[in-house]
């Protein structure tokens, strides 16, 4: 499951066209990375296919943040 | 003149008159065309008509389950989707005074509301491959208006407001949303017309002639196209000049 972080950070990095490093688990989409509200439901997306899971609209609004994608992930992944 | 080559269409209503010549414009200009409606044999036909490669997807747009699962079928038939083209729609006229919640429900929910599950489920592909067009069949009428169609009005009016939220909100992913409005066109809806409500229509249409599909279609043809990649939340009006907006 280690590699749930990275998995993330990959996507997050070619969907939103930042560098790695600011790709941390404190990061907020929209207020660090830089993303709009379109972009979270592409992330959504593209979490959803590379997990292979689906999540809920009410748990997507409370993503902001790569460490709130990486535990619901988490949390989704068994 | 524009090359949709390689390109993939969803058709709704593809079995009526406007609906079918979409159909053919699209083939003609290259292509793949899935074409969905609810009467298989006239689907058939219009695909055996095609010069190019189609399919038939039948579909019951009163049913959001069925609407739901049309893209998805659609795709499996012909490939991701390119293009969708809302073109399904029905009347139930009547004065609103004598109009019945049925009548309402039925049109709005068919015209107005499998044009917004259509697009929804056409989305996510689109967004992903960041291409799209997306063309909604409304009409003069859901700008202008007329008496005895408030329910008609109302959904076409409906998807032109759709139709100018969606195309901001993905024009970023290149995803083009528009519409084409028909003024009076030859067809099943306007061949019920009394020959003197024709005669009076005629008045008022500069161009002095209903118009036929394929006016229609050619215009779905450039929105569908590359060359319109830069129009959007538009309304194309084909309508030989009866209403000038």
């Amino acid at each position: 499951m280690s590699d749930v972080f990275e998995r993330v950070k990959k996507i997050v990095v070619e969907n939103l066209d930042v560098e790695g490093d600011k790709v941390v688990e404190t990061a907020s989409f929209i207020d660090d990375l830089g993303a709009d509200s379109l972009d979270l439901v592409e992330l959504v997306m593209a979490f959803e296919e590379e997990f292979n899971i689906e999540i809920p609209d009410d748990v997507q609004e409370n993503i902001r943040t790569v460490g709130d994608a990486v535990t619901h992930i988490k949390a989704h992944v068994s | 003149m524009f090359d949709l080559t390689g390109r993939t269409a969803l058709v709704t209503g593809a079995s009526g008159g406007i609906g079918s010549a979409i159909a053919k414009a699209l083939s003609e200009a290259g292509a793949k065309v899935a074409l969905s409606g609810t009467r298989e044999g006239v689907l058939e036909e219009v695909k055996a008509s095609l010069p190019g490669e189609a399919a038939v997807v039948t579909a019951n747009l009163g049913d959001a389950e069925s609407v739901d699962g049309l893209v998805g079928r659609a795709e499996e038939a012909i490939g991701p989707l390119d293009i969708l083209v809302a073109n399904a729609g029905i009347t139930r006229d009547g004065l609103l005074m004598r109009m019945k919640d049925e009548d309402w429900n039925d049109v709005l929910n068919i015209n107005l509301g499998s044009y917004y599950r259509l697009t929804k489920s056409a989305m996510r592909g689109m967004m992903k491959r960041r291409h799209g067009r997306i063309v909604g069949i409304t009409s003069v009428v859901g700008v202008m208006g007329n008496p005895g169609q408030a329910n008609y009005c109302a959904s076409k009016a409906g998807m032109i407001g759709f139709t100018k939220s969606v195309a901001q909100e993905v024009g970023s992913r290149g995803i083009t949303v528009n519409c084409v409005a028909p003024g009076f066109i030859e067809s099943p809806m306007t061949d019920v017309l009394p020959e003197a409500q024709k005669e009076a229509l005629l008045g008022q249409i500069p161009a002095g002639k209903l118009g036929q599909g394929s006016d229609i279609a050619s215009a779905v043809v450039y929105l569908s196209s590359n060359e319109a990649a830069y129009v959007t939340g538009q309304t194309l009006h084909v309508n030989g000049g009866m209403a000038m907006i």
